[in-house]
Parts: C-alpha cells; structure tokens; sequence
C-alpha cells in the first residue's frame, strides 16, 4: 500500500502550517476548507500562521496505537498559536512535569512517524517548550 | 561580493556525558576525557534526523537573512546521515522553508565535509550569478558503532547559511580545496556504522589535508595567521582542530570562540559550520575568520569571511550557537540514550497490553 | 408522525467472546429481542457498527447479519457514527416507524473488537478522531479524554478522586448486572493506583474492550399492545447533534456542545425538564465523559459533575441515578452496541425489570450515545405508559 499521495497532499499544513484566510471575514481555517462557516465565504488565501502559541491542554501517552508504541511515553497537547488558530500536537522534549496550561511554545519540525523500516518518514510539527528562558 | 545573508544553526535539547558510555564498555571515563578533549556530546531525539535538524537551522538562517524563501535558487544539504539512501533531504528541507517549486536541489555526502561542500557549491552558483540566493547545510545524527572510539564523540547538530551577494553579514573572500583518495573512515552500503583506520585517520588524513588546503588559500589570499581574528577547523575531537591551528600559526584565542566540541561533540558534516555559527555571534564589523573543513575520504574546504556591518543587525534575531549548546540541556542515562539511537532491537510488530 | 414503543429488547453476554464471531453474536441478542416481543415478522433493520473493516476486516455488514438472522431480503441497513452508531441506528429505526414507511422494525449495535491486539484495537478506536490532523500525531482517545479532564480540572477543580469516584459507582451498579463484563466492585484506591494509561486517566478510569450486542424492536405505540403483554414504553424524545470530530477545534475542550443540543432537542419532544428524569444511561467511555455528559445533560449545573459520584447524586438512591447498568465502564463498552444497550436498559428500567438495581416507580429515563470526543451524540428519553 502506497500513502505517498495522501502524505504528499497535506505538506503545505503539516510542514509550513499553511492556513485558508476567508476572503469575506478573515476567519483563518487549519487545514484549509472550501467554506467559511462564519460568512458562507467560498475564496480564501494562504496564510503561514504563527510558530509561537500556548498549552491549552496536555496529556502524556502512556499507552499508544502500533505506530507510536516505540516513542511511550510521549506527551500530546492542544496549542493554540498566536493567530489564535488551535491544532493537535506533541510536545517534544519535555518532561511531563514541565508542562502546564498556558506555557508558552513554539513550533519545530519533527519526525511524526514512520511507516516501519521500509517505509516512508511522516514529518511534521511538535511543539516544544521554550528553551532559552 | 558575494557571502553570507543569513545563518542559523541547530542543536538537539539531549546530551550524555563521556562517564555515562565509558561506565557501559567498562572503559576509563578520564582517559576518554582527556584523549578527547571532551566532556559530553548532543544527542538527537527519537523524532529527530539530519532533516528535522536542517530545517530548524535553516529557518533561523531564514530569520536573520529577511529574505522571500521563493527567491532561494538552490539548496544543499550536506550529510553522512541522510534519512533516506533514496530520496533527497533537500526536498523535505525546502518545502519546509517554502523554497519550492523553483529551486535546484541535491544532498552531498563526503563523510565530514559534505557541509561546506553545500556552502561551497551555493557560494559559486550566486558568484557566478545562476541563482540570487543559495543555501548550503551541514548536518549529521552520526552513530559510532556501541563501545567504539567513535561512539564517544558522534553527535548532532547543524547549521544553514544563506549566500548571496547584497545584505551580506560576512563576504567570503577566498576559497579553495585540497583533495586526495585516502581510506581512512568509510561506510559501505547497508552498513549501520563506519570503519575507520585508527591512527591513520590522524596524520596523513586530518592533518595532511586542512594543512593543505589551509597553507593554500594563505598562499592565495597572502596572508597570515595573525590576519585573522578568529580560525575554526573540523572538530572530530577537542584536540585535533587545537593541533592543526597550532600547525598553521594560529593561537588557543583564535580557535576557542568556533571550538565547540568539548561540549557539542562532532557534529560531522556540521562541525566546522556550526563554529562559524558561533563565531559569527560574536563577531564585529572588519573582523577575517579562517576557516578549513575535513572530510574522510579524504579532503578539505577552506574558506576565509570578513565580517560586515550587518552582522550586528542580525545576530540576536534568532538563537545563538551557545544558547543552544549551554542552555537547559536534558541528560540522558545510556539506557535511553540506546533506545533513542534505536540501538535495542525491538519487536517486528510492537504489542502492548 | 406517529408516536413510536419499543416492544421488545435483547442483550447477550458481554466481553471477551472468544469462541463467537460478529455474525453470532448479534444474532443471539436479536432472536432474544424477538422473543422478548409476540411479532411474526420485521419490515426492516438497522445495525449500529463503528468499523467491523477494521475489527475483523467485515464490511457490508447489514445484509451478513440479515441473512444470518433467518431474514434474507429484508431491507437492512448498517448505520456508523463511531461509539454513536447503535443509538444512531435506532433513530433510523424510529423515523422509519413514525413516518408510517414501516411497522416493525429491528434497531441493533454490535461489535466484535477482541479479534485484534491492544494497539490494533487502540488504532482501530483513534478513527474516529481526526486521521490527519489528530491521529497523525499519536493522540490516542485516552489521551484526548485526557486533555478534556485536564481542562475540567483547572477550570472547575475537578479532581483525580473524583474521576475515580465515577468508576467506583458504575462499578457497584455494575455488580448487581449479571450481563456485565466487569460485575464487581472497585474501589478509589484500586483505580487511583492503577496502571496510567493518558495522564491523569489511569486505566480504571477507562472502559473496556468488548465483544457484544443490543437489539430492540420497534413498532406504533398504537399497535403495541398487540405485540407485548409487558409494560409500554414510548419514546418521548428524540435528539441528534454534532460537533468538530477535532477536539482541538472547540473554544471548550471540556464542554459537550452536541451532547447539549442534543439533550435540547429530546427534552422539547418530550416535553419534559431534566429534573423530571428518574434514570439515565450515559457515554462513560471514561470517567471524565460521564461527568461532563451530565452536565451537558443538564443533570447537574455546569462544572459540577466532578462532585456528582462522590456525593451520591448519581448512584442508585441518589437524586438521578446514572448507569445503573454499570455503564460502559463495568458492563462493558462493545462500540457500535452501546447505544442500543441503554435504550435495552432504559425499557428495562421503566418496565420495573431491573431486579437488584431497579429504580422504583421510573418513569422517564433517558440514554446518551456519544462518538469521538463528542462529535456526534444521540439523545433518547423513554417514558412508562
């Protein structure tokens, strides 16, 4: 079984986090849809939104589906980013007790999964704690 | 003119240190230490590769150049750890930085020297006005074979600079190379992890080539040690770049600012860029850097920079080489550092439950 | 529109059935359903099943289970709406009777989830999340009940006693349900100290995995009386909503807007208030979803489903007992069935043949049926006639 087409499609989202921008209200839709439910609008364009946002909620995976078993324990969380846009995302490099509602993070390029050896590499965005402070 | 718009650089938040190896192989922790000059050395992530860490480096690269990524011509990445045998990393790394579709890409791979292969290839495209931007990245998640030499120094990192020709932070001046076949490091196809030919891989591989290449561009560009502010070599350890500066006249003040390793470890194809990184941080207006690069195989990229004014615009607008290296790191038992490295084997079909 | 009883109901062992395939156990729940009513025929079917595809690699699952019922050709139709799909199905089945199209009707869930290993079921379960957007990442539905508890937590202090309490009741309920996968009783320490499965839910707080099935039968209230001498039940009310099958795209993670449209919707057909309810089955999939369906329910006022276990609000004596079927948590949570389960429970509740765990004298009882985060939700109320 070959998901490279259906992995290819979705880049735009998973590597820049490409938005829609609804022409007629300005709503910001991730992943882009072909219509606005705020305005009924139909045309949109592109919009990079934001790699800096904050923990709306989190959890740590102890117990995971096939694919992710060797990355246990890994923590998951809702972000919401700065365009006020919220995605579902891991946060990587963080210990479980570093995690709070409301702390701050940015988003970095990961590796998400892979389709065993063989198989093709999914990347994409993690969030991760900020590190400088 | 052409140089460097932007640079940027990348380190993995985990470290291990040399006491947490020697302990597993039963070796002497001090004389690793002292042989090597090192403490402790970066460790990718479980969902970190050559990829993850190119785009990173190459988006804080992007931060300090300001420019439109569309108008980036070609990219290089450089490394002995490509993620996949088949298929480019350049491709993942450009759609990341929104550099596609218009832009010439390939991967390099010359053991440790394929990042300055990158940047030299990028430097020559917009000298020779192909493209107006090019990109040039080297990167490694190196592995020593399990209780091998190697296995105390192979770490991760990288770093991306952003050529073109106006809105310089630092104009190359001089470039060259010096290249011989010598076997001493190699990995063949299907092989998990390197040979190397021990001694060898001193004198007549690591000295003979960055004392040819370094003694070169001196040559071309007239010049001479005490012209320079700052020197950076490979740094396959914390002596050898020590050594060969000492070699070519060059002085501990001049080599410690881009001597990353003692803490980094080596970062292979992004050992000497990501001094430059470094460097560059603390850099002012009018100050030369030497650089020389090596690669087992066996050859050497040199490189000399005159900073320009712009560097101080740019070097807080994204994090700098030793914030990454120094700041809030996570040290890791071997245990976890094995599962990271994917060094246990696991089941064909993971169960749970 | 006529109005609509539910003459007969059917229920099987639940749990790890590991000598039955899908098609047997369905089909022993429904004959019992037929058995439990004096109807000689069924003018069509509705099945709830969340992913047979995925479970046991069995698509096209309605007219398999026609067949195998001994109904070959009979109009059937499979009905998926994730955890949501039985009570879903028996919506179909209802709309179906009450706009005269048919008499008797048959509206079942099944599921067969034990053929697959733990991280096959896990998988399996995460499609009803968002594949590309949730899934991709390695959310699992612990982890993302998880989130929703995390949020309830910091916003209304809920606790991780107070989760445990959720599954300490359902669990003493459970105990007095022979037809339970899990009927004994836990306690709070047992659930607190328990393997953690998604911070803070430990794997106490989840429900099980399980083979099982529901059926029910339905016909016109008016022709009831002619199909069971038992006592009639009514379905007063009906609701049905959605909500983003990503959890991330609510303002509320911890907030069940469908459930709480749907519960609109079912009270104002049966023209009755919450407080009018004596029993209620709802989605306890985790600890954490009984506490915010019942708030969204309108059971206990918003952010005050934490205490509602630990308190006895819930339990059976309580004001407005909850699952006193054990719920999803001890009788067991076969996807695609549940739905249908609390409606069998429901009709059983108000037809006083609950033994050990009935509640005297119910007359109103009402079901809530929930898939995903809440993405879809299915709403009942019945009422004893």
């Amino acid at each position: 079984m070959s998901t490279s087409a259906r992995y290819t499609r979705e880049i735009p989202q998973r590597y820049r986090l490409e938005a829609a921008k609804c022409k007629g209200c300005s709503k910001l839709f991730f992943p882009p849809r072909l219509i606005c439910d705020e305005c009924g609008g139909k045309e949109f364009e592109p919009h990079r939104l934001s790699d800096k946002g904050k923990v709306v909620s989190y959890s740590v995976v102890r117990i995971g589906p096939s694919q992710f078993v060797e990355q246990v324990p890994y923590i998951v969380s809702v972000v919401e980013l700065e365009d006020g846009v919220r995605l579902t995302c891991q946060v990587a490099d963080a210990k479980p007790e570093e995690l709070e509602i409301g702390a701050p993070v940015t988003i970095e390029f990961r590796k998400i999964g892979e389709e065993g050896d063989a198989g093709i590499i999914h990347y994409g965005y993690k969030a991760v704690l900020d590190r400088f402070k | 003119m052409v140089g460097i718009v932007g640079y940027g650089v990348y380190i993995p938040r985990f470290r291990i240190k040399l006491e947490e190896i020697a302990k597993i192989w039963g070796a002497d922790a001090l004389a690793y230490k002292a042989g090597l000059l090192m403490e402790q050395k970066s460790v990718p992530g479980p969902d970190q590769d050559t990829v993850t860490i190119s785009v990173e480096a190459a988006r804080n690269a992007l931060k300090r150049a300001k420019i439109d990524p569309t108008e980036i011509g070609a990219l290089y990445v450089g490394s002995e750890s490509h993620p996949y045998a088949v298929k480019p990393s350049g491709t993942i790394v450009a759609e990341a930085m929104g550099a596609t579709p218009y832009c010439h890409t390939a991967d390099f791979e010359f053991a440790c020297k394929a990042g300055t292969e990158g940047m030299f290839v990028a430097l020559n495209l917009v000298q020779a006005g192909a493209v107006k931007y090019a990109v040039g990245i080297g990167t490694d998640t190196s592995q020593g074979a399990p209780g091998d030499a190697l296995e105390y120094s192979a770490s991760a990192g990288g770093a991306a600079f952003i050529m073109g020709s106006e809105n310089l932070v630092a104009e190359c001046e001089f470039t060259d190379a010096y290249m011989t076949d010598t076997a001493d490091f190699w990995r063949k196809e299907h092989q998990y992890y390197p040979q190397h030919a021990g001694r060898y891989t001193g004198e007549p591989a690591y000295f003979k080539h960055i004392l040819g290449a370094g003694r070169a561009i001196m040559e071309r560009a007239k010049a001479k040690a005490s012209d320079f502010k700052y020197a950076v070599f490979h740094q396959p350890n914390g002596k050898f770049p020590m050594k060969v500066g000492k070699m070519l006249g060059f002085n501990k003040e001049q080599i410690e600012p881009g001597w990353l390793v003692p803490r980094l470890g080596n970062t292979y194809s992004g050992s000497s860029p990501m001094g430059l990184t470094a460097i560059l941080d603390v850099a002012e207006p009018g100050e030369r850097i030497f650089m020389v690069s090596y690669g087992s195989g066996a050859g050497s990229d040199a490189f000399i920079w005159k900073v320009t004014e712009r560097i101080k615009e740019v070097q807080n607008l994204a994090p700098k080489t030793r914030d990454y290296l120094d700041k809030n790191q996570i040290y890791l038992d071997y245990g976890t550092y094995a599962k990271f490295r994917r060094k246990i084997i696991m089941s064909e079909s993971p169960q749970i439950l | 529109m006529r109005d609509v009883a539910i003459i007969g109901v059917g229920i099987n062992r639940w749990g790890e059935l590991w000598e039955s395939p899908l098609r047997d156990i369905f089909v022993e729940s429904a004959l019992e359903a037929i058995a439990d009513t004096k109807v000689d025929h069924l003018d069509s079917m509705y099945v709830g099943c969340m992913t047979s595809g995925l479970f046991i690699g069995q698509e096209h699952l309605a007219s398999l289970l026609a067949d195998y019922l001994g109904q070959n050709h009979l109009p059937s139709a499979r009905i998926e709406s994730a955890c949501a799909s039985g009570a879903l199905a028996a919506k179909c089945g209802y709309f179906e009777v009450a706009s005269g199209a048919s008499d008797i009707v048959m509206v079942a869930g099944v599921e067969k989830m034990t053929d697959v290993g733990g991280d096959g079921a896990t998988y399996a379960l995460s499609t009803a999340a968002d594949a590309e957007y949730e899934v991709y990442h390695g959310v699992t539905f612990p982890s993302l009940y998880a989130m929703m508890a995390v949020e309830h937590m910091h916003l209304y202090g809920t606790t991780s006693e107070d989760l445990a309490h959720v599954a300490v009741k359902n669990h003493k309920h459970g105990a007095k349900n022979p037809l339970a996968q899990f009927p004994f009783e836990i306690s709070v320490d047992a659930v607190l100290n328990s393997i953690m499965v998604a911070d803070p839910l430990h794997i106490y707080d989840c429900s099980p995995i399980t083979d099982g099935a529901a059926a029910a039968i339905l016909c016109p209230l008016e022709m009831a009386s002619k199909f069971t001498d038992k006592p009639l039940v009514r379905v007063a009310g009906i609701g049905h909503a959605t909500d983003t099958i990503a959890l991330h795209q609510r303002k509320e993670l911890s907030w069940l807007e469908g459930t709480a449209r749907a519960a609109k919707q079912a009270y104002k057909q049966a023209d009755i208030k919450p407080q009018d309810l004596h029993c209620a089955e709802v989605h306890d999939c985790f600890t954490i979803a009984e506490i915010m369906v019942i708030e969204a329910l309108g059971l206990v006022e918003k952010g005050k489903g934490g205490s509602a276990a630990k308190e006895g609000t819930t339990a059976l004596g309580g004001k407005i007992p909850v699952n006193t079927s054990g719920g999803l948590k001890s009788k067991g949570h076969p996807v695609g069935a549940t739905g249908v389960a609390q409606l069998v429970e429901v009709t059983k509740q108000l037809r006083g043949e609950c033994g050990e765990r009935q509640v005297e004298g119910a007359k109103y009882g009402l079901t809530q049926n929930m898939g995903g985060t809440g993405g879809s939700a299915v709403v009942h109320i019945l009422e004893a006639i």
